[in-house]
């Protein structure tokens, strides 16, 4: 039987808000009320020598390139420059369980009573909260309050698997890539969908980046976003790997991906003729992207996230390799990645030694 | 150099989409402004919904069915009447029923009762007793699409306080395509206002077939009889404004309050072959549901068609609570326990590619339900005879009206 939380925890020690940014942190103060007890790692894009404003009040940490160099080394060349994949740096430092990361244009949504959202919450409940991959409850996500699992729901998936992944929405702009903004520049998102609900295991999603949170212990390491931007043939491309890779990821471990509520108003349509030489490569390169990670097949001897994203990073090699050269680049990336990762994290934590199956979520 | 050549080709009008793309690889500034100045956009073609993936549904391809379990169906029919009486209506009264049936004027509509349904269906060993007479109306229809309602529920209204036309919105969701090989974050793609997201490969825009449309509940949802016993004064009100393409491979409990389905492809898959020994006529001491939906989400899955779930809404009425769910608790909990076998072996059932219709693949399933199954509780070996049986009769009452 499902049961309801009374009272979202705050989790304020436990939780690092991770944002990218190239401009300006403007858009903190309308999140004041929700964000400044938390703290931010902010990750600075773009050339080091600007200085960034962060709002008064907010204990933050702040990295430009200068520090990436610093702290990765020789490794710093897998993280991304003039890209807002750069964010991923965030997760590599951050020391919390939580994860939150969004974009530096979006701000905070009413919902249609008219109440602000405080999107926070409502992520850390959904990653608080177990997820249902195994079977698709018509009534969306059984733990809400006032929601159940549907008659013919089987007793034993009822427990459900530990969530691993909230990805929230957008209404205003929506998330769409170049050539949909092309043929329909005006459209707005303006349709709230009460709802949260897990994607079942073996299907794939898009994930963006804009308004997402996870368990860092748990997936973290595949959390990366990618070579992107600066002399890379890609870009807008970074959330959508990250999300690939974590989503196989989860369906081999018997995790749980959420997505829907919450939603935050997403303020800035980039301009789509930039997007279209950003994502030109990327929209050819999907059709055999989608293919190959539906495809994928993770051997059960990997039993942690490091060892499932390597694995990945040997079959990248193996078959996309063809596809373009960059994909072996990428494939070494993501092996710097996991280097650099297990170097900041030290084994010892419960992250690395998760075995396979599901861990009790609390 | 570049600049000029743009313009020559525009007043030449020879401006192709190929052109245009390599105009656009040079990743020329002044070309990148001029194509943005003079708005010319790029035409790809896969991001329109292509006709030939939506149908289009007319009302005389519709039938109604409707499950008359108690004998006066007017204050039913006149509630729906606006949204139903364009429509011709087949109503199947339960064959344990009495009295004449009360039905107002005005409505097209056709009666069977239980000795239609003994001349129908008598030779076999399928019962059509209680929510499951509505199969006969299935069998019987000849129309391409159904629409069924159970008799307890009313047009719901939606956020604004507007009445939801439930049927055209079922066949909102059967003209439009599905979407089951790759999750949209932002729902039904094929709606206003909603498109494919960043990251969704454009071959996989055209979408396929809906062929099945589960509608839900506000008010009394349709949980089983521990749930409802549990939290007898639970109410759904949250309305969740979204249609969804329920993925390939993912199984899901469908439930036969409020469906619509393509009767001409699907209509092998709906049957009442898993009966629960003490079943009674409550909704929650039923899985026949349960059961059909797991075989159309595999047929459907096999064949290459899509299952949506979630609009358009009912209006439980609480006159669907009547009963005693701890009572029911004895005769549904059979069914409880029989789900954990029955979802981990429609998650594993794998269709020869020789199975290329609904009938070819209910005879599939019903030959491996008989093996994997049959042993472990007569429930099964039951529901395999049944299937067998009924694509048989399906096969003759089709041959029948064509």
């Amino acid at each position: 039987m499902a049961s309801s939380v009374p009272s979202t925890p705050v989790l304020k020690e436990e939780l690092d808000i991770v944002i990218p940014t190239i401009r300006n942190l403007d858009f903190l103060e309308m999140w004041r009320p929700f964000f400044q007890p938390y703290h931010l790692i902010i990750v600075q894009d773009g050339e080091p020598s600007r200085t960034i404003r962060v709002p008064e009040g907010f204990d933050y940490d702040l990295y430009n390139r200068n520090d990436v160099n610093r702290i990765l080394g020789p490794r710093a060349n897998c993280i991304s420059f003039k890209d807002s994949a750069c964010r991923c740096f965030g997760y590599l430092v951050s020391k919390k369980k939580y994860i939150y990361t969004i974009d530096d244009d979006c701000f905070v949504a009413k919902d249609p009573s008219g109440k602000d959202i405080n999107a926070l919450e409502q992520h850390i409940q959904n990653l608080l909260s177990p997820s249902t991959p195994f079977f698709f409850n018509t009534l969306y996500d059984p733990y809400r309050d006032g929601a159940d699992f549907v008659r013919g729901y089987p007793f034993s998936l009822r427990e459900g698997a530990p969530t691993a992944v909230s990805h929230g929405l957008w209404l205003n702009i929506p998330d769409y890539d170049a050539p949909t903004q092309l043929v329909k520049p005006l459209e707005r998102n303006t349709r709230y969908v009460d709802a949260v609900l897990t994607i079942p295991k073996g299907t794939l999603f898009p994930m963006c980046g804009m308004n997402l949170a996870f368990n860092r212990e748990l997936i973290g390491p595949a959390m990366y976003f990618g070579l992107m931007g600066d002399g890379q043939p890609i870009g807008r491309y970074d959330d959508m790997w990250a999300g690939w890779c974590t989503k196989v990821i989860c369906d081999h471990m018997g995790w749980g991906v959420k997505t829907g509520l919450p939603y935050i108003w997403h303020s800035k349509a980039s301009n789509p003729f930039v997007n279209l030489k950003k994502e030109y490569n990327g929209i050819y390169w999907q059709e055999e992207l989608i293919p190959f990670f539906q495809s994928l097949t993770i051997p059960k001897e990997s039993k942690t996230v490091q060892k499932c994203y390597i694995e990945i990073s040997k079959q990248v090699r193996a078959k996309l390799g063809k596809v373009d050269p960059y994909f072996n680049k990428l494939a070494d990336a993501m092996v710097t990645w996991i280097e650099a990762w297990d170097e900041l994290n030290p084994s010892g934590g419960a992250a690395s030694d998760v075995l396979n199956g599901p861990a009790k979520a609390k | 150099m570049h600049l000029f050549n743009v313009q020559k080709t525009l007043h030449a009008g020879k401006l192709t989409e190929k052109i245009l793309k390599l105009f656009m690889a040079t990743g020329n500034e002044n070309i990148l402004s001029l194509i943005q100045s003079l708005n010319i956009q790029h035409i790809l073609l896969p991001v329109l919904p292509t006709k030939n993936m939506s149908v289009e549904i007319k009302d005389n391809e519709v039938d109604i069915v409707i499950t008359a379990l108690q004998p006066d169906l007017t204050s039913f029919m006149e509630d729906w009447r606006p949204i139903i009486s364009q429509f011709h209506i087949i109503i199947v009264k339960e064959p344990g029923l009495e009295e004449d049936l009360q039905i107002p004027q005005g409505f097209d509509h056709q009666i069977y009762t239980g000795s239609d349904i003994q001349r129908i269906a008598g030779h076999t060993s399928i019962t059509f007793s209680g929510h499951s007479c509505c199969y006969i109306g299935y069998l019987v229809s000849q129309k391409k699409y159904v629409i069924s309602i159970d008799s307890d529920c009313l047009p719901a209204r939606d956020k604004n306080g507007c009445v939801v036309d439930a049927v055209a919105q079922h066949i909102a969701n059967l003209q439009t395509p599905a979407t089951p090989f790759f999750f949209n974050t932002l729902y039904d793609p094929y709606r206003t206002g909603a498109d494919f997201v960043r990251g969704y490969p454009f071959s996989l825009r055209t979408g396929v077939q809906c062929v099945l449309s589960c509608g839900l509940w506000l008010n009394l949802a349709d949980y089983d009889a521990p749930t409802q016993a549990v939290k007898p004064n639970e109410r759904n009100h949250r309305y969740v404004d979204a249609v969804l393409t329920v993925p390939a491979r993912a199984m899901m409990p469908v439930s036969g309050i409020n469906i619509a389905f393509d009767r001409e492809i699907m209509g092998p898959t709906f049957f009442p072959g898993f009966r629960l020994p003490e079943e009674g006529k409550q909704r929650w001491e039923s899985m026949e549901d349960i059961w059909c939906g797991l075989c159309a989400k595999v047929v459907g899955d096999h064949l290459g068609h899509g299952v949506k779930s979630g609009l358009p809404y009912v209006w439980r009425s609480a006159s669907a609570n009547r009963g005693d769910a701890f009572g029911s608790l004895k005769r549904g909990w059979e069914g409880v326990k029989l789900m954990e076998e029955v979802v981990p072996f429609f998650q594993s059932v794998r269709l020869p590619r020789t199975a290329v219709t609904a009938e070819e693949c209910v005879f599939e399933i019903a030959k491996m339900v008989s093996e994997r199954l049959g042993q472990s509780n007569a429930v099964f070996s039951k529901a395999a005879a049944a299937m067998i049986e009924w694509v048989k009769l399906w096969k003759t009452v089709n041959s029948q009206q064509a």
